[in-house]
């Protein structure tokens, strides 16, 4: 596996790793690593440095929606131009363009159920490229990004000899 | 009443981890880097066909050596590992765990009065089996200045007419040590020369950071006179489904297996099916583990080199094995203030053999920030000593 291989695999599990840290788990020179580190942001490999949150242990509410959008794609400029339209709200999180039974998938976070059949209705179902809607909302996080959330995990090794 | 226990196994000592390890339970709060089994959890895909093995009914025993699928599969991966060929059926047989396997080579192998050769700090297993199958074991001590190899010399230092057996345990728990293809040509040469057998242990093969493992068996005349002890507790992360294997000469296996018969009957058929996914399809998650292990190993010699603890670097296994000698104490009085002092747990170099004073076993299969806890422990007791 090649150096930069190796970083993406540990930052993409820890990404507050300092060069210092990352250089030692690799046994690579520092300099070497910030240098990876550097042209992997520049490339745009490395999108970003969030945080994982399980806002369902906040108070804070949060309703997360999956919607599948059918679309009818334009002349010329194919499913771009609509995901830009839905991508520039804030409220949408993610979108990807599928295959099979749909177009796009859109997933949406808002504060409130309401708020987010409001988009729907209003902002997402109104495009004139928009065909139909089907919205699922999120019940529960098991797992995300490879995290699971639902349990912590535990040491359950017991002690034996030899 | 007559005294109701036999004398050969009264004589023999208890292990010395299981000692160390009632004071840590005791003691609240402790971090211990003292286990010698992966904290990671079988892959799922691996426990599924468990699982789907139990939901199809095959609750039975398997044939004695084993499923036959699964010996297949052991030979297949020796072959593509190895590039030496095992006839499933007559060569390779299942045991309960690596160990089991250590038992039997022993058992089937010796007359009383037999040298057997160990090298130290090793497993604790080898000496008390060697002892329980009446013969005599002959320590080797190995030495940090050759990264705790086994040389040529230490052989012949040691063989007699009576020596019959060297047993073999590389990578090796607790140094860590792993033997390059060269260290084990200069072994095999003697072997072959004084006509010796092998039982090379090779439970943490596939736990090697620099490079592939190489196995004693690949080198031209061994494989007649080797016991060759593998299992999928390290590799796999399977040290609670006791599967291990033994691969040698028909002869040797026909007895070991007739002693396995009588004391075992069978490895556990779940374990088996779940095995047999495991080397069809485990070597990726194999992989994942061992990157893992290899940023730990890493992270470790690093944070030595920075408090000032001298580490020979190890590439095997999943041990380091610093030496405590700076400190003026002995690796029990170490482990035991370290224990106490500061809460963290490791295992004095002695629980492996005497030669082992003046070091400290420290397994890493602690995720990384446990490690760091432990490491900001063991800065602080040495920065008082």
């Amino acid at each position: 596996m090649s150096t930069r291989e190796e970083i993406l695999g540990i930052i993409e599990k820890n990404s507050r790793i300092d060069v210092h840290e990352l250089s030692v788990l690799l046994g690579a020179d520092e300099l070497l690593v910030a240098n990876e580190l550097k042209s992997l942001e520049d490339e745009g490999i490395i999108c970003g440095y969030h945080t994982m949150i399980d806002w369902s242990k906040t108070d804070i509410e949060k309703v997360n929606a999956l919607i599948e959008v059918k679309v009818t794609p334009q002349r010329g400029l194919g499913f771009d131009s609509i995901a830009e339209r839905i991508y520039k709200y804030p409220e949408v999180t993610s979108v990807y363009l599928m295959s099979g039974g749909f177009d796009l998938m859109v997933i949406l976070e808002g504060k409130t159920l309401q708020e987010v059949a409001s988009f729907v209705s209003n902002k997402l179902s109104t495009l004139e490229t928009v065909l139909s809607t089907a919205t699922h909302f999120i019940l529960k996080k098991y797992k995300d990004h490879g995290t699971i959330l639902a349990k912590k995990y535990e040491d359950t090794r017991e002690i034996v000899s030899p | 009443m007559r005294n109701p226990i036999g004398k050969k196994v009264v004589d023999i000592k208890p292990s010395g981890i299981r000692k160390f390890f009632d004071i840590v339970l005791e003691t609240e709060g402790a971090i211990s880097l003292g286990v010698g089994e992966p904290d990671f959890d079988t892959p799922w895909h691996i426990r599924d066909e468990g699982i789907y093995s139990l939901e199809k009914g095959r609750t039975f025993y398997t044939s004695n050596s084993g499923l036959k699928e699964l010996r297949t599969e052991i030979s297949n991966y020796i072959q593509r590992t190895q590039g030496v060929s095992y006839d499933p059926i007559k060569e390779v047989f299942v045991t309960v765990g690596g160990s089991e396997a250590i038992d039997l080579a022993l058992r089937a192998m010796v007359d009383e009065g037999d040298e057997v050769l160990i090298p130290q700090p090793s497993y604790v297993s080898y000496e008390p089996c060697a002892i329980l199958a009446d013969a005599v074991p002959v320590i080797i001590e190995l030495k940090e200045e050759n990264q705790f190899r086994l040389t040529a010399q230490e052989v012949l230092d040691k063989v007699t007419d009576k020596t019959k057996i060297l047993v073999l345990p590389f990578p090796n728990n607790p140094t860590g040590a792993i033997m390059e293809k060269e260290d084990l040509e200069a072994i095999a040469k003697v072997v072959i020369e004084k006509d010796l057998y092998v039982i090379s242990d090779e439970i943490y093969g596939e736990l090697t950071y620099s490079g592939k493992h190489v196995s004693i068996v690949s080198l031209p005349g061994m494989k007649e006179r080797t016991i060759l002890i593998n299992g999928f507790s390290k590799a796999y992360a399977m040290t609670g489904w006791r599967l291990g294997y033994a691969c040698g000469p028909q002869v040797i296996m026909e007895q070991m297996v007739k002693i396995h018969q009588f004391a075992i009957m069978c490895a556990p058929t779940t374990s088996q099916y779940a095995a047999v996914e495991a080397l069809r399809n485990g070597d990726d998650d194999v992989l994942m583990m061992k990157e893992q292990y290899n940023h730990r190993r890493r992270f470790l010699l690093s944070e030595f080199e920075r408090i000032g603890l001298p580490c020979f670097e190890p590439y095997g296994a999943f041990y380091v094995f610093p030496c405590i000698k700076k400190f003026g104490m002995t690796s029990d009085e170490f482990c035991t203030r370290l224990l106490k002092e500061e809460k963290l747990a490791v295992v004095p170099g002695t629980a492996f053999g005497d030669c082992g004073e003046g070091y400290i076993r420290v397994s890493y299969a602690y995720s990384l920030e446990n490690l760091k806890a432990a490491m900001e422990r063991l800065e602080r007791f040495i920065s008082k000593l």
